[in-house]
């Protein structure tokens, strides 16, 4: 089982965000690390006792968090659950020098991973995408972290409008040199309801072309892959055995428990959605205890979809045989077994030994086949 | 019983949009058929479809009482005949059952095609016609200009022309006094055994069917007993009346007069536009001349996009034809549309006015095969000859020995502006020139044209290049052999026979590497290369290559996005439901309805 912990704040909100993220002043530091006790309680008397192998705490911006609360919420979680002796606690963090000078604390606080929203290696772009560092304090933040935890991963966006290839080789070949041993490489998606949306509708800039975007999704597979680091996931890259150990509960469609403002969780075959509005999930917390907005049993055949779409956006691709397992249903009951022939004739996925994968060459259709090929 | 001498019948000609419908409503609401409350907007065109295009589909009548200046009560029968040439038989019934008509001409637009037909009808119906010009109170009116026109185009003296606006209500009284004065009165013999004329038909949910008659001899009371000549039936009349516009029940009708029968008749089917309606005691010796049986001109298949609305449709099309019995329909299977009906209607229009009213009343959305004609296949081997109404029905070329295709003949109305263009696009249609004439700014050309090449796209084709100044009429003229070929269009190697079509063989390859491009750009790409072919026989005269999709992903998906996920999976498979088999080939409808709309200029 893997703990996430939501801390909704931002300096400012970035264009192409649509995370739950919220900028606002005078935050009570007391009232919110109660109230963040106080639903991790909720959950905990619900799962108590069971083995817990990661905790994440992302966001918004939890590097603002005090480093105080976050070691609070650590040493809670340790007596809820039985937490694993190499447990992963990851906590994302902007590379600005405010946040970098806490990286020690909260190293002591235990986390142990950091990941770094460096976003971009110049800074015309870091400025493009809202980012309110420059390059300079990021890898001088990098550097300090790289120094403060024993491991460290950092963020890209790429595929921004008019990005030419030899702009991102040169970008990609910078980040690599710094040997993190993960690195998470997005490509830019204009997602609804965020600025970028409104300025693609309003003609401001047009998002790169899907031909020239899988130009470069080839060419970032092939960069990592010659670096030691290749993809685990469609945009995930790490060195063997460095892969987000709490990420890869998602994706295997492994039970996580979510806690803090607009946090998913899912447990006992049932998903939990908390309030999004921090004043909503403070007030739901005063009032129930907890900040479940929604607590919604999920269907066996929905299971079966959803671990689809997680696990096969992993390399390793997914064990029919668990979701079988676990669903109770039979793989023909949530799968086209003749579309997985034809599409393997194809060379876009392989089927062997109930284990599916996505190939090499298919990676990049991946929704499309999943499209294709679920009932 | 009205004496003849107080009787006038009388129909209104007019092109769409120059005013027929609320002169109509004027004349009713001046001799008091209705109150102002009650005149909804142009009352006498029922469904929405006819309120909207301006266009009547079944005929109506209404009955006027008006009291001329020489202090007589006069009995006008206003009836208001289908517009269309795709409805040019129920027009000459309609137009046969009056004396005369209001000739209704745009002050500012002047004479149109559309209505030069019906004036010819009316004219061979040996109608006194009186010329209305309409609409003379806006600026751009050119009353002596349309007089003229009226004279030189038509052959009328324009003379006596009543100037009006029905509208404003400038010259009402003026068509109504023309109306008693120069329309003559009917002739008939009341003594005569009955014979009256089956003007139209419809199905009324409370009446069952109505039946428009005219009295020609003799008389119609509730109780007779009456024998359709051309179905050979008997009916026992239950109720006699007239519209005014309301249902008024009257005790009989007698000669001259028009009005309406109800004989517990269930569909419109057994009741015939033209047939003879007489006594079935004492019958009359000689049916009404003019009788003909309607057959379909155009034909197309009618599909449901999902395939669960089968039934719905099936069902639909039945409650239509109820009402309606001039279109066919006979269930089609097809590889790429699935079940479906062939459809056969009078004409263009008919067709989009069927298809309307299934989408609109019956809220059925539906794809539509390319319109294709009637051909005769003159078989070998002493095969005789065979009508062929579905390009995918083609049998085997071998055993064709030739191909006739209907042809019309088409008159076009034209400012001289667009005239080279309008000469071209006649010339690509393999059009035969017949008569070219000047009248003032315009230009009247009659071709000659396969009824293949209009059934397309022609009237878009010649409103979009004369900015919509042209009108068109055609009439159908005769079947003539045609070098004609079945184009299929194949994609990712299999024949969507729902594009199949008959092209003339020189005009083939250029069609075909114009479907083809038009797939490439309608057809969404796919996980796979689609290649796209169009091809005669075995051979392959156009091809185009559809790339394969090569990015389809999100890049983030964390714990809190599979919900959201999973909701745009299940919207997107939705979305898909018709999908057929993995590795075939997604063909959306707007596809289907775009290439076959098949205009040159995109």
């Amino acid at each position: 089982m893997a703990l996430y912990i939501h801390w909704p704040f931002c300096l400012a909100k970035c264009p192409y965000c649509d995370f739950n993220s919220h900028v606002r002043s005078g935050i009570d530091q007391a009232v919110w690390r109660d109230a963040l006790l106080a639903d991790m309680a909720y959950e905990a008397r619900l799962t108590a006792g069971r083995p817990l192998g990661s905790i994440f705490f992302g966001g918004g911006t939890p590097s603002l968090m005090p480093p105080e609360t976050v070691a609070t919420l650590i040493e809670a979680a340790g007596r809820y659950w039985k937490m694993a002796a190499d447990i992963e606690i990851t906590l994302e963090a902007n590379p600005s020098s405010v946040e970098a000078d806490r990286f020690q604390s909260l190293a002591l606080a235990g986390v142990n991973r950091l990941s770094l929203g460096v976003q971009a290696l110049d800074d015309e772009s870091l400025r493009f995408l809202g980012r309110i560092h420059n390059v300079e304090e990021a890898l001088s933040a990098l550097e300090v972290a790289q120094r403060a935890f024993p491991r460290v991963s950092f963020d890209l966006i790429y595929g921004r409008p008019d990005q030419s290839i030899e702009d991102w080789q040169r970008e990609l070949k910078q980040a690599l040199a710094f040997g993190t041993d993960h690195l998470s490489l997005y490509q830019l998606t204009i997602e609804e309801g965020t600025r970028f949306h409104s300025l693609v509708r309003q003609g401001q800039f047009t998002p790169m072309d899907g031909d020239k975007a899988a130009d470069l999704f080839d060419l970032t597979r092939e960069m990592t892959k010659a670096a030691g680091i290749p993809a685990y996931e469609i945009s995930n890259h790490a060195r063997k055995n460095s892969e987000s150990r709490h990420n890869l509960t998602y994706w295997r469609y492994g039970d996580y428990i979510g806690i803090g403002a607009g946090a998913h969780g899912r447990r006992h075959h049932a998903v939990t959605i908390r309030h999004r509005k921090p004043e909503n999930w403070l007030a739901a917390i005063k009032g129930q205890h907890h900040g479940i907005k929604e607590e919604t049993p999920i269907t066996a055949r929905d299971q079966a979809i959803e671990a689809l779409l997680m696990g096969l956006r992993l390399t390793e691709g997914v064990d029919l045989e668990r979701i079988a397992r676990r669903t109770g249903l039979d793989v023909s009951e949530f799968l086209d077994l003749a579309a997985i022939q034809y599409y393997s004739d194809q060379g876009l996925l392989t089927f062997n030994n109930g284990l599916l994968r996505i190939t090499e060459q298919g990676v990049l259709l991946t929704d499309a086949l999943i499209r294709e090929i679920s009932l | 019983m009205t004496p003849l001498d107080h009787i006038r019948n009388f129909s209104i000609i007019a092109h769409i949009d120059h005013g027929k419908s609320t002169l109509a409503d004027r004349l009713i609401q001046t001799t008091g058929g209705l109150t102002a409350r009650e005149m909804s907007e142009q009352v006498l065109d029922n469904m929405d479809i006819e309120k909207e295009r301006g266009i009547t589909i079944k005929a109506q009548t209404v009955r006027l009482d008006y009291t001329a200046k020489d202090g007589q009560t006069y009995v006008l029968n206003l009836m208001d005949t289908p517009g269309h040439v795709d409805f040019a038989y129920e027009v000459s019934r309609s137009l046969a059952a009056c004396e005369g008509a209001l000739l209704v001409v745009d002050a500012s637009q002047g004479v149109e095609a559309q209505t030069l037909a019906n004036v010819y009808q009316s004219i061979e119906h040996d109608h006194e016609i009186v010329p209305v010009i309409n609409k003379i109170d806006l600026p751009a009116a050119e009353p002596e200009k349309v007089k003229q026109e009226i004279e030189e185009i038509i052959g009328l003296p324009a003379d006596g022309a009543v100037l009006a606006s029905a509208k404003s209500g400038i010259g009402i009284d003026d068509i109504l006094e023309a109306l008693v004065e120069r329309i003559p009165a009917p002739k008939g013999d009341i003594n005569a055994p009955l014979k009256a004329m089956l003007v139209d038909s419809w199905y009324d949910p409370y009446l069952g069917v109505v039946i428009l008659v005219r009295i020609i001899d003799g008389s119609l009371k509730k109780g007779q007993q009456v024998r359709f000549m051309q179905a050979g039936t008997t009916h026992l009349i239950d109720r006699v009346g007239c519209f005014r516009p309301k249902i008024e029940i009257l005790d009989s009708l007698g000669p001259g007069e028009i009005g309406f029968i109800t004989a517990q008749i269930k569909e419109v089917s057994q009741t015939a536009v033209g047939d003879t309606i007489t006594d079935a005691k004492n019958p009359t010796k000689t049916a009404l001349p003019g009788f003909k049986e309607v057959q379909p001109v155009v034909f197309c298949g009618l599909f449901p996009v999902d395939a669960a609305d089968f039934d719905k449709l099936k069902e639909s099309l039945g409650k239509l034809r109820l009402n309606d019995a001039s279109f066919s329909f006979e269930a089609e299977n097809s590889a790429a549309l699935g079940f479906g009906f062939r459809c056969g209607f009078l004409g263009l229009l008919h067709l989009e006015i069927i298809q309307e009213r299934l989408s609109r009343e019956y809220d059925l959305d539906l794809i539509t095969t390319a319109p294709s004609v009637v051909y005769h296949l003159n078989m070998t081997h002493g095969e005789g000859s065979i009508d062929l109404h579905n390009p995918a029905d083609m049998p085997d070329v071998t055993r064709i020995e030739s191909i006739d295709e209907p042809w019309i003949e088409a008159t076009i109305y034209v400012p001289d502006q667009y005239l080279g263009a309008i000469l071209k696009l006649c010339q690509d249609r393999r059009g035969i020139q017949k008569n070219m004439t000047y009248v003032g700014g315009r230009v009247q050309l009659i071709y000659e044209l396969p009824l293949n090449e209009v059934v397309f796209d022609f009237y878009d084709r010649l409103k979009s290049i004369s900015r919509g100044y042209a009108s068109f009429d055609y009439h159908q003229t005769e079947y003539k052999q045609g070098d004609l070929v079945k184009m299929t269009i194949m994609v990712n190697g299999e024949v969507v026979d729902a594009l199949s079509m008959i092209v003339h063989r020189h005009a083939a390859e250029g069609r075909g590497r114009q479907m083809c491009q038009r797939m490439k750009d309608l057809i969404p790409r796919h996980l796979f290369k689609i290649p796209i072919q169009a091809a005669i026989g075995g051979k392959v005269i156009a091809r185009e290559t559809i790339g394969a999709m090569r990015k389809d992903v999100t890049a983030k998906c964390y714990g809190g996005d599979i919900s959201r996920k999973k909701k745009l999976l299940e919207k997107q498979k939705e979305g898909k439901k018709r999908m057929r088999q993995y590795g075939s080939v997604d063909i959306p409808q707007e596809a289907f309805i775009a290439a076959l709309r098949m205009g040159d200029d995109s």
